[in-house]
């Protein structure tokens, strides 16, 4: 039971808006597609659902070529990041709509519509419009129409963007339990990076249009296999720069330089770039590993625990995410001490190496 | 000052009711009262001028005449005008934007324009003094009218309503009718009015395409004053039984119609 794409391609016109993608879908747990907006997710999922034709290229699922199948013939369900529900019928006949199209008993369409009701705390509200609910609720009513089809594929495009934050965290707690024991591929959009590691499963990241990599979700964090999808998958930013190896040590400039770490012994001389997790830069001095740099403060973000400085490094802006408040003024010329050999180490061509 | 917050109101009604006033009140005084005296409200009441329009047949088929073309004309109007609008709203197309536009040139030019080129083509096909013939000349007015209006209603509901619906394995038609029209049912409101307004109003067409089978009152109205001298009472009934059905209609669409100019579409 699985979903896969080989070499789709979607062109509008003459804008591409999907390169060629192959893509095989875990059958089970989340496949979060993971880029910012107009990256592609919400075409992706279209090809998915077969709400659109690739423009070439195929997509099978289960075993069988569906790419010509229309949506209605496939198994599928879809929640908007919009609350999209039928604005003239009551939440009871929006979950029950799918059901009643496929011409199902009315004694088993209503058991379906109380469990999957119950089950997202909408029994209190079946006999309402979708406008009289809050946002909350609708989007759960959504989400109750999308899972009481049993669809074979499960479709979720920003479920939660348009929620408030507390109202946010409680449904994505939900979320895996929700899914938990169901036999669908579910595939959920997100722009947020931490929201694909709390999710966990696999995580496809998008870029302009491509799918620069697919894994499991905690592995393609640690070790993405190229630039961009660090970039992709960082919040904050990654930091980049280009760097310089000579013999035993990197040099980001002349004074800042450290020791080459075991994995890139083998790397010959020459420049290469790197990625470094804002986490790994901090105004105090934890390990005895950290390299000094320094940089004027640019902006700082303080929330309760945690400071987010960008400053300003020569050519480019760096971040630096630490534990605790460090209140700078801007303009302030600041020390950071960062840990560059735990960085990402890639080639020119944006390969990690 | 503030004591005196009413007064403008008060003048402003006072100002728009006044024609309306006069005609109720001509339409319950005699012809010989109206053109005699001045009389601020009906010296000798009588119901004679409603009791003629109620019993003569040239009168009240006047009436019917006019009701059956506007309805026509509506429902014509309305049903043409959705498919066309749902896919102006939803697809792109070649000159799409500029086929949007040119729907609306065929109000720009006043309706005699037309009256000779129909007059000529009904005849042909003889139409000529039929309710449908009514019914479909005003269509040139009211379909690009009723586009234009329910594709600014369609374009406010999200195209997730339509993917949604796929989704969930509606076919088109299903979705079409069973939850688009009833998302958008305030825009075929205002849409059904506006077309209902303009067939009611229109004179010249009308009265051009007719001759007796499907006279409109309108044209009843004005052929009346000609005939035996002037009845003047009589043609201030007529006119104030006209109004009675453009009134309930408004009543009934009013909030559909802020609605519709909420959305800048009317």
């Amino acid at each position: 039971m699985s979903l896969i794409f080989k070499d789709v391609v979607k062109k509008v016109g003459a804008e591409t808006h999907i390169y060629p993608c192959s893509l095989e879908l875990a059958p089970e747990g989340f496949n979060i597609l993971l880029g910012t907006t107009l990256s592609g997710k919400t075409s992706l999922m279209h090809l998915m659902a077969g709400l659109e034709r690739p423009t070439s290229g195929e997509v099978w699922f289960d075993g069988a070529d569906v790419t010509g199948i229309s949506v209605q013939k496939r198994n599928v369900s879809m929640v908007h990041q919009q609350f999209i529900n039928y604005p003239n019928f009551t939440v009871y006949e929006n979950i029950a709509s799918p059901l009643r199209v496929t011409h199902m008993d009315r004694a088993e369409v209503d058991k379906r519509v109380r469990e999957i009701a119950d089950l997202l705390q909408l029994t209190p509200m079946l006999e309402r419009r979708p406008s009289q609910l809050s946002g909350g609720q609708q989007q759960r009513t959504a989400l109750a129409r999308a899972l009481v089809k049993d669809a074979d594929l499960v479709l979720l495009d920003e479920p939660l963007a348009n929620l408030d934050f507390k109202l946010r965290e409680e449904l994505r707690d939900e979320l895996p339990r929700l899914f938990a024991g169901r036999k669908c591929t579910v595939v959920y959009a997100t722009t947020e990076p931490s929201e694909a590691l709390l999710l966990g499963g696999h995580t496809a990241t998008l870029h302009e249009g491509r799918v620069t990599q697919f894994g499991p979700t905690a592995a393609l964090y640690r070790q993405p296999g190229d630039l961009l999808s660090a970039q992709v998958f960082s919040d904050p930013p990654i930091n980049v720069a280009t760097v310089r190896k000579r013999g035993a040590r990197f040099h980001l400039t002349e004074q800042v330089s450290w020791p080459v770490p075991k994995a890139q012994k083998a790397l010959s001389d020459g420049s290469y770039t790197i990625g470094t997790r804002p986490h790994l830069i901090s105004p105090v001095r934890t390990s005895k590993s950290a390299v000094k740099i320094e940089g004027d403060v640019l902006i700082t973000e303080l929330s309760g625990s945690e400071s987010v400085i960008h400053f300003d490094l020569g050519q480019q802006t760096w971040i630096s995410q630490s534990h605790g408040i460090h209140p700078f003024e801007v303009g302030e010329r600041v020390s950071f001490y960062a840990e560059l050999a735990k960085s990402m180490y890639f080639d020119r061509e944006g390969k990690l190496l | 000052m503030r004591r005196f917050t009413w007064l403008a109101p008060t003048l402003y009604i006072i100002f728009l009711l006044l024609p309306i006033y006069w005609l109720l009140n001509m339409s319950f005084k005699t012809t010989n009262e109206i053109l005699g005296t001045f009389t601020l409200w009906p010296q000798e009441f009588t119901l004679d001028n409603y009791r003629k329009i109620f019993t003569d047949p040239t009168w009240y088929n006047g009436y019917f005449n006019s009701i059956i073309y506007v309805v026509m004309n509506t429902a014509i109007s309305v049903t043409a005008a959705l498919p066309a609008a749902y896919a102006f709203s939803r697809y792109r197309f070649l000159g799409d934007k500029h086929l949007f536009f040119w729907l609306l040139t065929n109000r720009m030019a006043p309706p005699a324009v037309f009256a000779l080129p129909f007059f000529q083509l009904y005849s042909a096909f003889g139409l000529f003094d039929t309710h449908i013939a009514v019914a479909l000349a005003h269509c040139l007015f009211n379909i690009p009218l009723a586009v234009w209006i329910l594709e600014g209603f369609m374009s406010s509901v999200p195209r997730e309503l339509d993917e949604t619906a796929y989704v969930d394995g509606y076919p088109f038609w299903r979705f079409f009718i069973k939850i688009f029209l009833p998302t958008i049912s305030a825009g075929i409101g205002v849409a059904a009015f506006f077309c209902f307004m303009f067939s009611w109003v229109e004179l010249l067409l009308a009265k051009t395409l007719t001759s007796v089978a499907a006279k409109p009152i309108a044209a009843t109205m004005t052929r009346t004053a000609s005939t035996s001298g002037y009845e003047l009472g009589l043609l201030a009934a007529a006119g104030c039984l006209t109004i009675i059905p453009g009134a309930f209609v408004i009543y009934f669409v009013r909030n559909y119609i802020a609605k519709g100019f909420a959305l800048g579409r009317v």
